[in-house]
């Protein structure tokens, strides 16, 4: 398991099973049994799925002995968005650079020339 | 014609580890294509505001390479990569590599699409081999965020 939270997150969400579980848990609270329900899985095997989300930071259960209700970290999950947001933007600024470079370029660009594609020396 | 008002569009694929970039732009395909192969022009966007960017070498053909660096108070991030294949006006496949991380590669494809009226649309995509490096990936490209957010992620975490 990757040792920094953004890759733990991420890896957590990288199996279906697991994203389908957050899909749910964004509903509402569910407990182990009531998760394992529509899968063709063992609740051992779910067990597993909360484990790898709860190292993750992606879901927190409580103390109650007998339910024991999975509940999801939704603030992770904005973290998450924020995160792409920004890398989003970052590309953004790039490309409104190289909006900018193509204003200052002539209207008359050549296709470059067949020599180039067989790596003739310009 | 009004401002330029494109959206840079990004998709992180949850089945492979890819992400993809979409962007429109005012411009013709030979236009665009040749800003990502003439390192006059190329100097001129790629790198951060933040950092100046200093190209070794940027020999945009099949069976070329590129490397360049990033330099930022006194500190070089090098990046180099081969071109593997390149197309005039229509694509360019090239890999990258962050020298910090001299093991990791990824596969990035462009492809320049003729919207007509002298417009662009440029998808960048790139695709590592873990969903680990994936993510590695998107946070690098956050300079003083990824910091901030990692703080702010671990204090989450913590909690």
């Amino acid at each position: 398991m990757p040792a920094d939270p953004l890759s733990r997150v991420f890896s957590a969400l990288a199996d279906p099973t697991r994203r389908d579980m957050v899909a749910r848990l964004a509903v509402a609270d569910a407990t182990v049994n009531g998760l394992a329900e529509p899968y063709d899985v063992s609740v051992q095997a779910v067990s597993k799925h909360l484990k790898v989300l709860e190292d993750a930071g992606l879901v927190s259960r409580s103390r109650q002995a007998q339910r024991r209700p999975v509940h999801l970290e939704a603030d992770v999950f904005d973290l998450m968005t924020t995160w792409i947001e920004r890398y989003r933007r970052q590309a953004e600024e790039r490309y409104r650079r190289l909006d900018d470079v193509l204003q200052t370029m002539p209207d008359d660009v050549d296709t470059p020339t067949p020599s180039t594609q067989t790596g003739a020396p310009s | 014609m009004t401002t330029s008002t494109h959206q840079t569009e990004i998709a992180a694929d949850p089945d492979v580890p890819l992400v993809r970039i979409s962007r429109d732009f005012d411009a013709p395909p030979a236009k665009v294509f040749r800003a990502h192969t003439d390192p006059e022009l190329v100097v001129q966007w790629l790198g951060p505001r933040s950092h100046e960017m200093r190209i070794d070498h940027y020999d945009c053909r099949t069976g070329g390479s590129y490397r360049y660096v990033h330099v930022s108070d006194g500190n070089e991030f090098g990046f180099h990569g081969c071109f593997h294949e390149v197309r005039p006006s229509e694509l360019i496949v090239q890999t990258f590599t962050f020298e910090g991380v001299p093991d990791g590669v990824a596969l990035e494809k462009m492809t320049f699409t003729d919207l007509g009226n002298g417009r662009t649309r440029l998808i960048a995509t790139s695709l590592v081999d873990s969903f680990g490096d994936r993510d590695a990936f998107i946070a690098s490209g956050m300079e003083e965020g990824v910091r901030e957010g990692y703080d702010r992620l671990d204090e989450l975490l913590a909690g």
